[in-house]
């Protein structure tokens, strides 16, 4: 089981791979184009139409040479030995050198036709698969609150609490919670808006949401890195991964099958799949979220992918190299794509992990809302931390015993 | 219950807070990647 969280993680760290690999060319196919004295043919022009990856190196490369002018004396010896085609393929494939007075690097890309690619990424299969992804985890959950019903307290409450989180656990979990729900939201808002509420509310409506949006959503992101922080700090010795997680993991955590509740620590295995998924994922949309409030600023991902490729597990999965080159606009692109796409991931979990804290399963609200939860709750669900826990409070008991009677 | 809603007014107090600062570091405006500073 710890493999498969393991290949999950690496399949998900190495997505962008493919949203990346869109330029790879595809050198199995050879097209003649003598005909067209090297320029595109028509096979060309619809095997792109047929979404088929091109080696496009035959028109990238194809920028002219200045060394090759006629001389001043010759015929056409003023036009240079670069043409107008070969001056905006120059341009187009970045090798154009460009001087801005204004603007920086970003100014030097003049065209930069990866935007295209990513806003039709953006429109269709990150709309597509992640709404699909959200509808399809909130059915699930449903289906399985049908079928399961919800995880009762096996021999009910005995009316005698124990102290789970401490307050200022549950304020960084409160801060961590809340922030998330609200940039879910937007975020959901900035992405969806033209599809579902423009039809529903008009285009200004949107706009004035999309506005808001945008404000609540780059403001309240600082609250959640806070949040991250501080849940890392506090629960990170708790959620190391040791053998009492796999015992916990054969046994379905008592919930997937049969009722015998494995025994767990602090936090059981599910728990800590749920703590590394929040700070691994959450740490990366953080990380390329701060990226996209400094545009151009923090570029990521040439400097991931080089450090990628020198692993060489890309290659060894016959994924070939990732680009090392990008446009500081590509840099944006694929940070907002990698943003948005473990943004949906991580929502999946979560509604998983509120499902469980609130209706799923009785008892479990407590730890989070007063902090107090019943023993028998912490007895079923999480017996090794409830006989540390009482271990502890019998030795603080009877210090306080010893010193009282000194 | 308290902890909770100290987290949801934490929100709000950083979400304002951190508008003030970026709003005065002037980030993401248009001086910022077209004005004077930036010109090479």
């Amino acid at each position: 089981m710890l493999r498969m969280a393991l290949a999950l993680v690496l399949m998900l760290t190495l997505a962008p791979a493919g949203f990346a690999q869109e330029s790879t060319p595809d050198t199995t196919a050879e097209i003649d184009r003598s005909a067209t004295g090297g320029a595109q043919t028509l096979e060309d022009i619809l095997a792109r139409q047929a979404g088929q990856k091109l080696d496009d190196s035959f028109r990238s490369g194809a920028v002219g040479d200045p060394d090759n002018a006629a001389g001043i004396a010759s015929q056409l010896g003023t036009l240079g030995g670069v043409s107008d085609a070969e001056t905006w393929r120059a341009l187009r494939y970045g090798s154009a050198n460009v001087k801005v007075s204004a603007g920086g690097d970003v100014a030097t890309v003049l065209v930069q036709d990866g935007g295209m690619r990513w806003h039709e990424f953006r429109d269709t299969t990150l709309r597509t698969y992640g709404g699909w992804l959200l509808i399809g985890t909130l059915v699930a959950l449903l289906v399985f609150y049908v079928l399961h019903g919800r995880i009762k307290i096996d021999d009910g409450r005995t009316g005698r609490t124990v102290t789970r989180f401490k307050a200022i656990e549950r304020f960084g979990h409160w801060l961590l919670a809340g922030s998330f729900i609200v940039l879910g939201l937007t975020g959901l808002l900035v992405l969806f808006g033209r599809v579902f509420l423009v039809p529903l509310f008009g285009k200004d409506a949107n706009a004035f949401l999309l506005v808001w949006s945008k404000w609540v959503h780059n403001n309240v992101a600082w609250a959640f890195i806070l949040g991250l922080v501080m849940i890392f700090v506090m629960w990170v010795v708790h959620n190391i991964p040791n053998r009492t997680d796999l015992h916990w993991l054969r046994k379905g955590g008592g919930i997937l099958f049969g009722h015998d509740h494995p025994p767990a620590k602090k936090f059981n295995a599910g728990q800590k799949m749920i703590f590394w998924s929040v700070i691994l994922f959450g740490g990366s949309i953080a990380l390329t979220g701060v990226s996209l409030l400094f545009p151009f600023d923090l570029p990521l991902f040439a400097k991931s992918f080089h450090m990628l490729n020198a692993t060489g597990l890309l290659q060894m999965i016959g994924m070939g190299e990732l680009p090392v080159q990008l446009a500081p606009q590509e840099e944006m692109q694929l940070a907002q794509a990698w943003h948005a796409i473990l943004a949906f991931v991580l929502m999946a979990i979560v509604f998983a992990h509120i499902y469980i804290g609130s209706v799923g399963m009785e008892g479990a609200y407590d730890a989070m809302g007063t902090g107090e939860v019943d023993e028998a709750w912490a007895e079923q669900h999480h017996s090794i931390w409830l006989e540390e826990y009482k271990a502890a409070e019998r030795d603080t008991n009877g210090n306080a015993a010893k010193t009282a009677a000194e | 219950m308290k902890a909770m809603l100290l987290g949801f007014l934490a929100i709000i107090v950083i979400a304002i807070g951190a508008s003030n600062i970026l709003g005065t570091l002037g980030y993401s405006s248009s001086d910022r990647y077209s004005g004077a500073a930036v010109r090479n």
